[in-house]
């Protein structure tokens, strides 16, 4: 651990360094204390080399250098491009342009390309778009395209995958130490595997579907210590609320933020992508969680492609570390209309509710739903008071939520919880209602309601309707408020 | 890439140079604000050099010849608050249409800034417009947070906006800003958004780093553009990887 974070006894929640500012600065700087390096002379070494973070370990990998500091721009080698249908045409039609109508992309097999923000819908546009993937994967011949073509029915489809991030991840797509860039703001999310992951938009995406490689700054780093066992009504969900609310929108912008921690090496791996998921809407550029048994056992089996994970030094230096006991902490929820506005559930227990949305990359999961199922189960049998939406973020999970059984309900599936408290039958995978969508998308706000969703961004209009209210959750406190109709601390059917 | 200046005083029949990556053909059918300008500019005498290159990043291709940059924009400015994010700028129903395509880069532009509350009276678009009056956008802090989606800059660009000048950025938004040249993002030193008020005329000097507020009389600095400044002098990414031979030259 870098020298300037010093433990400190009892409090929940602090800070050793100084707060963020609401307002970040681009300019890079050090860290608070200096890190504490033997006096070598270079005669001795041969070299006097400066310890990196793991962030800025994969990047001088990637670009092929020994050494890279914060604020360094390189071009970095990518191992794998994500696109959906949303960036992809736009990103198709920059690199046709640059590279010629008759380019070849850079590797056919590091392309990665799935459709899933704008699918069951009727939207001619949409659909089109798909159309233009496909065209464009038959052409250079891409070997990852998860493609789809009867609308009517997603298990028709044997390709079709489902919303990006996850099918990155369950596909075998995301790998320790590796760069992965997508045409999406959650791309962060594979930083869960210990690699360097961001979004971008389609200009970028464009240039390296003909490079292979992208101009990128090296970020600062911070640094985010989680300890304790986790609560068994806390989830990564709260974990992530809490943090941004104390760092705001804008705390991590252009940084990386790490989270290291016994709590961190407790949580499985679609509890850690929940974490990395949610590191954009603090502004952070990517996220990372040091790669460890938990993401060798996930990984056997999904990959054949060799990868070497990388970690921070002992002595790398951090912008400023965080640590907090978990022990002390509650479930949370973003109020509207930002994902900042942090609040405790249970203050927010006389905000009626209109419906409820579980699903999205951010907690639409296999683990997201069971945790849903955990909370109706331990109701006894209650029903839920408003519509409760459930969106599969995959064909995977949507398999898993009618074929697992849930821990202490006698052998019964997700599903049959979810029927059984009179959720609305698990829709087809995809993106879904997180992003509004086109008008017919399943569980759209068109109205202003109020919706507690387990998504990760509240802004105004952000599920349609610019006056509707999200209150951003875990699926604890998801399925939880479904039951009251009422925004609902877990703890209140979970102890 | 160049920004253009949007002034009356800029004659109807321009010759439009275009760059080896982003430009306008001279027969394109877009000759954008020039038209359309609001008549206040007769009130207001001062007029700006600027440079005839307009260039956008989703135009037809031509062939290509040199860039020169553009010294300065003039004209209304319309104000928002803080951490104004992609859906504001341009809600996710409309990202079916792909900016690639001409005629839905237009359609994005009629859409830019159609997700912000109702708090906001003044429409960035007008009920029934295509394209902006207002050239100038002030911002405060963390605008373009949110989504990747480069639709955001593209359909700010597309409406007639040629620069945001904000207290801060979320990092996609400007990165997405300075590869397409869709908008010049600049960063005040203070709380602009707070200063000016929608409407106001006024001119930004880039080489002076300076934005004059001509209806309050007050001028401001404006952060130097940073490490991004090669690639925009360059004319975007796929010009400054050129020049620096990282791809091979068309």
């Amino acid at each position: 651990m870098a020298s300037s974070l010093v433990p400190s006894p009892s409090t929940s929640f602090f800070h050793t360094t100084k707060r963020c500012h609401k307002h970040a600065s681009r300019k890079i700087y050090c860290s608070v204390a200096a890190p504490q390096q033997t006096q070598r002379t270079p005669s001795t070494t041969g070299s006097v080399k400066t310890a990196m973070t793991m962030t800025e370990k994969i990047m001088a990998r990637a670009s092929e250098k020994q050494q890279v500091r914060p604020g360094d721009n390189i071009w970095t080698n990518v191992d794998i491009l994500m696109t959906h249908d949303v960036c992809g045409p736009g990103s198709i039609g920059i690199f046709k342009k640059e590279f010629g109508e008759d380019a070849k992309v850079w590797d056919r097999e590091k392309v990665v390309i799935i459709p899933d923000h704008y699918i069951f819908t009727s939207d001619e546009r949409a659909n089109r778009n798909v159309d233009i993937l496909r065209d464009f994967c038959n052409e250079q011949d891409i070997k990852y395209f998860y493609d789809i073509k009867d609308l009517s029915n997603f298990k028709a489809n044997p390709d079709y995958k489902g919303v990006c991030h996850i099918a990155l991840a369950q596909e075998g797509h995301c790998r320790p130490g590796e760069v992965l860039l997508g045409t999406d703001s959650h791309t962060c999310t594979a930083g869960a595997f210990g690699q360097f992951a961001t979004g971008i938009g389609n200009t970028d995406a464009g240039f390296v579907l003909g490079a292979g490689k992208l101009l990128l700054k090296v970020p600062p780093t911070l640094r985010f210590v989680m300890d304790g066992e986790m609560p068994d009504y806390l989830l990564a969900k709260d974990l992530i609320l809490q943090i941004i609310g104390e760092i705001t929108v804008a705390g991590a912008t252009y940084k990386s933020m790490e989270f290291v921690g016994s709590t961190v090496e407790s949580l499985n791996m679609e509890e850690r992508m929940t974490l990395c998921n949610m590191v954009v809407e603090a502004g952070g550029k990517n996220g990372v969680i040091p790669p460890d048994s938990v993401t060798y056992k996930y990984l056997e089996g999904k990959t054949s492609v060799p990868y070497e994970s990388v970690y921070s030094d002992q002595q790398a230096r951090f912008l400023s570390g965080y640590r907090f006991d978990v022990t002390k902490l509650e479930p949370l929820v973003a109020k509207p209309h930002s994902p900042d506005n942090r609040a405790l559930a249970r203050e927010c227990k006389d905000v009626k509710i209109n419906r409820v949305y579980i699903g999205s990359c951010t907690g639409g999961k296999t683990e997201d739903f069971m945790a849903a199922a955990k909370v109706f189960l331990a109701s006894g049998g209650k029903k839920v008071k408003v519509p409760t939406f459930l969106v599969p973020a995959t064909q995977k999970v949507w398999m898993d939520v009618y074929s697992l059984p849930v821990p202490g309900s006698g052998g019964k599936t997700c599903s049959q919880i979810f029927e059984e408290a009179g959720c609305d039958t698990p829709a087809s995978p995809s993106c879904g209602a997180c992003l509004g969508g086109p008008k017919d998308t399943y569980a759209r706000m068109n109205e202003p309601q109020v919706c507690v969703s387990t998504t990760n961004r509240n802004f105004p209009g952000r599920m349609g309707h610019r006056e509707g209210e999200i209150y951003l959750a875990s699926p604890y406190t998801a399925a939880a408020s479904a039951l009251t109709g009422y925004v609902t601390d877990p703890r209140e059917f979970l102890q | 890439m160049a920004f253009f200046s949007s002034t009356a005083t800029v004659p109807q029949n321009l010759t439009f140079v275009s760059s080896n990556k982003l430009s306008f053909s001279p027969s394109s059918t877009t000759s954008f604000n020039f038209v359309s300008f609001p008549s206040f500019q007769s009130k207001f005498c001062k007029t700006i050099t600027s440079s005839p290159q307009i260039t956008r990043a989703h135009a037809p291709p031509t062939p290509s010849t040199e860039t020169t940059t553009a010294s300065s924009f003039h004209g209304l400015c319309y104000v928002v608050g803080d951490n104004i994010d992609t859906d504001q700028i341009i809600p996710a129903e409309h990202l079916t249409l792909v900016p690639s395509k001409p005629d839905e880069y237009q359609k994005l532009g009629s859409f830019a800034l159609i997700g912000l509350p109702d708090s906001y009276t003044v429409r960035f678009v007008e009920s029934g417009e295509t394209k902006t009056k207002y050239s100038i956008i002030i911002g405060g802090a963390n605008f373009g947070c949110g989504s990747s989606r480069e639709h955001a800059p593209v359909a700010l660009g597309a409406s007639g906006a040629a620069a945001v000048v904000a207290e801060s950025y979320a990092r996609i938004f400007f990165r997405n800003s300075v590869a397409t040249g869709e908008v010049y993002p600049l960063e005040s030193e203070t709380r602009l958004c707070e200063e000016c008020r929608t409407g106001d005329v006024v001119t930004v000097e880039l080489a002076e780093n300076r934005l004059i507020n001509h209806t309050t009389g007050k001028e401001y600095q404006l952060k130097p553009i940073g490490d991004a400044g090669p690639v925009i002098e360059a004319g975007g990414i796929f010009a400054y990887a050129r020049k620096t031979g990282m791809i091979p030259t068309r």
